[in-house]
């Protein structure tokens, strides 16, 4: 899960990383009153999950509280690559002297961790890895023994950072790492880091990828997911345990047991939509190893629920789970479904007791099921159902 | 012969008396493995009944080595103990780790595999090999099963599979069942994992028994990558790739916890374009894939 900066900079303040006080408003009128209550210049800053806000426009001074409500009327519903701004940080403005960069992140390659850190901060940092990747140290970290305060200076000095904030922003890094694995994270990025006019270090924005499989040792997370900027089916899928992700621009809803079965579902579906109007798949939607009718039944519901969808696919292949369960549970969840199943059902069954389960969807003989034999068959089939109901539509 | 694991692989598993355990235990010994107990803490001195065969359950992984001689254990403990588990097999000295566990912090995966390397022969220990986590184990079809991959999906035959997702790995083995495998591993879609494609092309290269490899990539890293770099220096014998999530919006983590396009990094196409570079032909689907594996093996002497 990333999260926003300010959520980010909360982390980061409850850890101990210097950052300034900021307010989280929904209006302008806020960011009015919360300009006011922190007195002098501000910045109002917009908060969405993505870099890049900067040039957008979503990051502006404002000197009295009448301008930052100006301005964040104006950055407030504006959208930045596709991710519409709901709130703004309102946070004092910084005179800032030097900006730097600091993070710790998973190195997947590695198999371990890595600090990054650079005196040239506070522009994009993989412009810096690609221009002057001199200037980006990279200093793995060993997860047995993690980061102290050797450790943070060996860091802060590989960046060569000036001497006066040497001490400071070492001790930054301790306090960051400490973040990141009393937080459970796999990013945490500090960009930039500055050193203010008064010589103060202070982390001015901040990034934070949350694991979520550690979810279980931290109850307080679920606090910072963001139900109000996620999909509506994304998240009546994850009420269900359902792993879900609605794809835009899609008309055939797939579901399929097993990530990497699924994942390659929807570039099947996509190929064979070429040859039938540009149909693509409409969602990921995986029901795992052990399906039984009800998730069947819940997976069909959500994906017949997405006004997108014109057919679905349904594409199985048995390994523990044994086929003809798995038709059962589909006839079971048409059932269940009634007359909110109405959208022609492509359904591919392979592997563990294929024939029985051929058997009972034939027997089942239901108007909207058509069976096919093989994967890329039948996704051809969706994808043509598809394009004789957008032509009705239409 | 195969790779990793042989009919004389002697297996415990960890776990062995939760619902999972218990119930994938039946299945491995049903194909034939050489399953000689289980490990459950403050449960030693148990037994299990399986069709009629009793296993006992250990209290700890050293007790279980000591009493039957196991170098392989296969782990279903929940994601909260997992990686004390994994970490107590590494210190106990196994030979190999299959963690079929689901939902492992990664964090501890990265603590485990990082403590699996340090003990290994340079510190004058045994080399410890993961596999996983996330994953759903090894099969040498006909000799051996650690793990939940289906047993009578195919027999033996000469060709090696590695791959980061279950189903595909099932699907890939249903497709191919006429030829037969040395070797299937399933090395799981979690972002750290222990055994790497590489690790097993290697292993497939040395092995006599295996003749060509399937490698089975999906979005996220550039595990695919790093691999079509080492089949252009190291191997020499026919590999036939498929990547799934082409389809894949950037940002999004698509089942697998590693399996995410971020920005431009860990795309489908640079993994596809990278082993086509070395050579490597790679499938449009699974059966097409198939086909061109198929053509190899009927190519072969």
């Amino acid at each position: 899960m990333d999260l926003y900066e300010y959520q980010a900079k909360d982390l980061f303040g409850a850890h101990g990383v210097p950052v300034l006080p900021g307010r989280v408003v929904t209006t302008a009128a806020q960011a009015r009153a919360a300009a006011a209550e922190l007195g002098g210049a501000v910045v109002v800053k917009a908060q969405v999950k993505t870099g890049g806000r900067g040039k957008a426009g979503g990051v502006q001074l404002a000197s009295t509280p009448d301008e930052a409500q100006r301005k964040a009327a104006g950055i407030l519903g504006m959208d930045i690559k596709g991710h519409r701004v709901h709130r703004v940080l309102v946070t004092p403005a910084c005179e800032i002297a030097e900006e730097y960069y600091l993070s710790f992140l998973l190195d997947r390659a590695h198999r371990t961790f890595l600090a990054m850190a650079s005196v040239q901060g506070g522009m994009d940092i993989e412009e810096v890895a690609a221009t002057a990747p001199e200037a980006l140290a990279k200093v793995p970290v060993d997860p047995r023994f993690g980061v102290d305060a050797a450790k943070a200076a060996e860091i802060i000095a590989a960046a060569a950072f000036p001497a006066e904030v040497a001490q400071a922003a070492a001790d930054t890094a301790l306090k960051l790492w400490e973040v990141f694995v009393a937080e459970d994270a796999t990013l945490v990025e500090v960009n930039p880091l500055v050193r203010d006019t008064h010589g103060s270090i202070i982390a001015l924005d901040g990034k934070v990828t949350l694991d979520d499989n550690a979810a279980f040792r931290h109850p307080g997370h679920a606090e910072l997911v963001d139900s109000a900027g996620q999909d509506p089916l994304e998240a009546a899928a994850k009420a269900r345990h359902l792993n879900y992700v609605k794809l835009v621009d899609g008309q055939v809803g797939i579901i399929g047991n097993g990530a990497g079965l699924v994942m390659s579902t929807l570039d099947v579906v996509a190929a064979a939509g070429r040859a039938h109007g540009g149909m693509r798949p409409a969602n990921f939607l995986d029901i795992g190893g052990g399906a039984n009718a009800q998730v069947m039944a819940d997976g069909l519901e959500i994906v017949l629920g997405d006004p997108d969808v014109l057919s679905v696919f349904v594409n199985v292949f048995g390994g523990i789970t044994a086929c003809d369960q798995v038709a059962a549970g589909i006839v079971q969840a048409l059932d269940m479904l009634g007359e909110a199943a109405a959208k022609p059902l492509v359904v591919r069954l392979d592997g563990n007791n294929v024939a029985e389960g051929r058997r009972i969807l034939a027997r089942a003989a239901h108007p909207l099921v058509t069976m096919v034999d093989t994967m890329d068959a039948a996704a051809d089939k969706a994808a043509e159902l598809a394009t004789v109901i957008f032509a009705k539509g239409a | 012969m195969a790779i990793l694991l042989t009919k004389d692989s002697r297996i415990i598993v960890q776990g062995m008396t939760g619902a999972e355990g218990r119930r994938h235990t039946q299945r491995m010994l049903r194909a034939g493995s050489q399953v000689v107990g289980g490990v459950t803490p403050g449960k030693g001195g148990q037994t299990v009944d399986f069709d009629g065969a009793s296993l006992p359950v250990f209290g700890t992984v050293a007790e279980s080595i000591a009493a039957t001689g196991a170098d392989v254990s296969v782990v279903f403990v929940p994601p909260r103990f997992a990686k004390a588990a994994v970490l107590e097999a590494i210190d106990a000295g196994i030979g190999l780790i299959v963690v079929i566990t689901e939902g492992i912090p990664v964090h501890d995966a990265a603590a485990f595999c990082a403590h699996a390397g340090a003990t290994g022969l340079a510190a004058g220990g045994v080399q410890t090999r993961i596999v996983g986590p996330n994953c759903p184990g090894v099969i040498s079809p006909g000799a051996s099963n650690a793990g939940i991959i289906p047993a009578d999906i195919t027999g033996p035959g000469r060709i090696g599979l590695v791959s980061k997702s279950g189903t595909l790995t099932y699907q890939m083995m249903y497709e191919l069942r006429d030829i037969g495998f040395s070797t299937c591993v399933g090395i799981g879609g979690d972002p750290v994992i222990g055994t790497t494609h590489i690790d097993a092309l290697q292993a497939f290269e040395h092995d006599p028994d295996t003749a060509a490899m399937v490698m089975i990539g999906e979005i996220g890293g550039d595990a695919e990558e790093r691999a079509a770099e080492y089949i252009k220096a190291h191997i020499t014998k026919p590999v036939v790739g498929y990547i799934a999530g082409f389809t894949a919006p950037e940002g999004k983590t698509m089942g697998h916890a590693g399996a995410i396009v971020s920005g431009s990094s860990g795309t489908a196409a640079a993994k596809k374009d990278a082993l086509e570079a070395v050579g490597v032909r790679v499938g449009t689907t699974p059966s097409d894939t198939a086909d061109l594996m198929r053509e190899i093996m009927h190519s072969l002497p």
